[in-house]
C-alpha cells in the first residue's frame, strides 16, 4: 500500500494522470462504436450522444446538486432516450447513407448545443465539479469490457454478427433485424454518453467544438487502428491513438502528418487492424511450418 | 430586398454545387466517398494565393494553375490510396478513413508551411467593381440590385464548368464510358473500356474542380486558412445527399439548393441556425428519401 500512496502524490501521477483518464475515456468511446459495427452499422453518431451524456451528466451536477452517481447514470440514460427517437427512422438506412444521416444529427446535436442558453452556447460550461477519479474509469471500462465480452458470446452477439454478415440471411433465420440493431445503436450510445459524463467530470470544462465531426472520426478511427473484430483492438487503438501525439511531440508542427500517415499506412497494410488475432495466428502456424 | 438575396444565393450556390460535383463525380464512378475534397479545396486556394502572391501570376494564370495542382493531388491521392484499396475491395469504410488520413496530412503540412492565421489575397488582385441595376418589375423607388464582379465571375465560372461537365457527360463516348463505369466496372471492363485510367482520369477532373471552387470561396469570403476545407466537406456531403448520391444534376441543383437555404435562413431567420438549417435538411432528407431529392429510387446494390 506504502508504494501505491507514493505512486499516487509522485510527480508521474500528476504530470500524465490527464493522459490516463483520456486514454480509459476514449477506450470507451472506441468500445461503443465497437458495438455498433459489429452489428454492420456504421454509424458515426456517438461523438454527438458523448456530448448529450457530457451536458446532461455536468448540468446535473451543477444545476441539481446531484450525486455523481446519479450525474453519470442521467448522462447513460439522456443520450439512450435520444437514440431511441432517432433511431428507428434512420436505421433503415444502411452503409454510407446511415453514416451521412448520422453525421448530419451530429452537426444538428453541435448547433442545437451551440445555440440553447442553459448549455452556455459557444461558451460552453465553466466550472464543473471534478468528481471522477482514476478507479471510476477503470472500473467502468472493465465493467464495460466484461458486459461487451458476454454479449459477444450470447444470443444477442450471434444475432450482431449475423446481420453484419448477411442482413438478409439473418432475417431469414428469424432474427427480428430492426429490433437487434436497435439495441446495439442503443447500447452504443449508452457507453459513449458514459464517457461522456466521466470526461464532463474531469476535465472541467465542455465545449460544443468537443462534439464535432473531427471527434466523431477520431473515435471510428481509433476502432478501426485497433481493429474491430475483437474487444482488445479498440482498446488498443485508444491507447495509441491518445498516447501518439504526447510521443510525436518533438516533431512540433508536424505531428498531427505523422498521425494521419499512421492512419493511411495502416489502412493499406493492415486493414484488419493492429490487433488481429487470425493474422497472429497465421503468423505463428507459419513458424512451426517452417 | 428578396432578389438581391437570391442573387447572394446564387453565387454563394453555385460554388457548393462546383464543389459538390467533384465529391459527387467520384462517388458516382468509383463508388467511395473521398472525405479528402475539402482538403484538395483548400489546396487549391493556397496554391492560387502563393502563386499570385510569391510569383506574381495574374489571377487567370494562377487559378489555371491552382486547377491543375490540386487535380494533380486527386490523381496521386487516387494512385497511391484508393486504388490499393480497389484492388483489394475493401469496404466503404477504408477509403473514407484513409482519405481522412489524407486531410489531417495535407492540413497540418498546409498549416506547417505557410501558419494557421487567416491569409489574404492581396488588394488589387481581387475584381473590385460592381453594378447597381434595377429589375423592371420594381418600383422607381426600391433600392436597386447590387452585384460584384467577383459574384458576376463565379457564377460564370461555375456554371461554364458544369455545363461543360454535364456535355462531356452526356454527349461523348468519354461520358458514356464514365456511365457504364458507374453502373458496373466490371462489365465495363469487359466492355474493353480502360477503367483504371478513367478511375484516374475522374479523380484528377474531380480533385480539380474542387480547387478551383477553392479558389472561388478564397476569392469571395477572402479568407484563406488550413481548415476551410471542413466546413465546405460538411457541406458537400450535405450537397449530394440532397441531390442524390453520384448524381451530377442533383449536385448542381443541391447546392444552388443549400445556397439558397442558408441565404434565407441568415435573412430571414438568424444567422446562428445556418449550419443547422443545411444539416437539419439533410437529416430529414435522408429520413423522408434516403435516394435524395432527385435522385431513382433504384439503387446499386454493393
Amino acid at each position: 500500500m506504502e508504494f501505491l500512496d507514493s505512486f499516487w502524490a509522485s510527480s508521474f501521477w500528476s504530470t500524465y494522470s490527464t493522459l490516463v483518464f483520456s486514454i480509459g475515456v476514449n477506450a470507451l468511446l472506441a468500445l461503443s462504436i465497437y458495438l455498433t459495427l459489429s452489428c454492420g452499422l456504421l454509424s458515426l453518431a456517438n461523438a454527438a450522444f458523448m456530448g448529450i451524456g457530457a451536458y446532461s451528466a455536468a448540468l446535473l451536477t451543477m444545476n441539481l446538486d446531484a450525486p455523481f452517481y446519479v450525474a453519470l447514470a442521467g448522462g447513460t440514460v439522456a443520450p439512450v432516450l435520444v437514440a431511441l427517437i432517432i433511431g428507428l427512422p434512420t436505421l433503415r438506412l444502411s452503409g454510407v447513407y446511415l453514416a451521412m444521416a448520422t453525421l448530419g444529427f451530429g452537426e444538428v446535436v453541435r448547433v442545437v448545443v451551440l445555440n440553447l442558453d442553459i448549455t452556455g452556447g459557444p461558451m460552453g460550461l465553466n466550472g464543473i465539479p471534478q468528481k471522477t477519479e482514476g478507479w471510476h474509469i477503470a472500473m467502468l471500462l472493465l465493467l464495460t469490457l466484461y458486459i461487451l465480452a458476454r454479449l459477444r458470446r450470447s444470443k444477442i452477439g450471434r444475432a450482431f454478427e449475423a446481420i453484419k454478415e448477411d442482413e438478409v440471411a439473418a432475417q431469414l433465420m428469424g432474427v427480428h433485424i430492426t429490433s437487434y440493431k436497435l439495441l446495439a445503436f442503443t447500447l452504443g450510445a449508452a457507453i459513449a454518453g458514459l464517457a461522456g459524463a466521466l470526461n464532463a467530470h474531469f476535465t472541467f470544462f465542455l465545449s460544443p467544438r468537443e462534439y464535432g465531426f473531427e471527434n466523431a472520426v477520431d473515435i471510428l478511427t481509433m476502432a478501426v487502428l485497433g481493429g474491430t473484430s475483437n474487444l482488445i483492438g479498440p482498446v488498443i487503438g485508444s491507447f495509441i491513438l491518445t498516447l501518439l501525439p504526447e510521443l510525436l511531440r518533438f516533431l512540433g508542427g508536424f505531428r498531427l502528418a505523422v498521425n494521419g500517415t499512421i492512419l493511411v499506412l495502416v489502412v493499406l497494410f493492415l486493414p484488419k487492424g493492429i490487433w488481429d488475432p487470425q493474422r497472429m495466428c497465421r503468423l505463428f502456424s507459419r513458424k512451426r511450418a517452417a | 430586398m428578396f432578389e438581391q438575396q437570391l442573387l447572394n444565393a446564387l453565387s454563394l450556390g453555385s460554388v457548393y454545387a462546383l464543389f459538390a460535383l467533384g465529391f459527387t463525380l467520384i462517388f458516382g464512378v468509383l463508388g467511395v466517398i473521398n472525405l479528402s475534397h475539402g482538403a484538395v479545396f483548400m489546396l487549391g486556394s493556397y496554391i492560387a494565393l502563393t502563386l499570385v502572391t510569391r510569383f506574381e501570376l495574374s489571377l487567370g494564370v494562377a487559378t489555371v494553375l491552382a486547377m491543375a495542382g490540386a487535380g494533380l493531388a486527386g490523381l496521386l491521392i487516387d494512385f497511391l490510396v484508393l486504388r490499393p484499396l480497389r484492388a483489394r475491395n475493401a469496404p466503404h469504410l477504408m477509403p473514407m478513413i484513409a482519405t481522412i488520413g489524407i486531410t489531417i496530412i495535407l492540413t497540418n503540412v498546409v498549416q506547417g508551411i505557410s501558419g494557421a492565421e487567416i491569409l489574404r489575397f492581396p488588394q488589387g488582385i481581387v475584381p473590385e467593381e460592381s453594378f447597381d441595376f434595377s429589375l423592371p418589375w420594381q418600383g422607381a423607388d426600391s433600392e436597386p440590385l447590387h452585384v460584384t464582379a467577383l459574384q458576376l465571375l463565379i457564377v460564370l465560372i461555375s456554371f461554364a464548368l458544369m455545363g461543360l461537365l454535364l456535355a462531356t457527360m452526356r454527349r461523348t463516348q468519354l461520358g458514356r464510358a464514365l456511365r457504364a463505369i458507374a453502373e458496373s466496372p466490371k462489365a465495363a471492363y469487359l466492355l474493353g473500356i480502360n477503367v483504371e485510367g478513367l478511375f484516374l482520369l475522374t479523380s484528377f477532373v474531380a480533385a480539380a474542380l474542387g480547387g478551383v471552387a477553392g479558389v472561388l470561396i478564397g476569392l469571395s469570403f477572402n479568407a484563406i486558412t488550413p481548415f476551410m476545407g471542413q466546413s465546405v466537406l460538411h457541406k458537400g456531403i450535405a450537397v449530394i445527399i440532397l441531390g442524390g448520391m453520384g448524381d451530377i444534376r442533383g449536385a448542381m441543383i443541391g447546392g444552388l439548393f443549400l445556397g439558397l437555404a442558408e441565404v434565407m435562413s441568415v435573412a430571414y431567420l438568424s444567422s446562428d441556425f445556418r449550419d443547422a438549417v443545411s444539416f437539419g435538411l439533410l437529416f430529414l432528407i435522408l429520413l423522408i428519401r434516403p435516394a435524395g431529392l432527385f435522385g431513382s429510387v433504384l439503387e446499386r446494390k454493393a
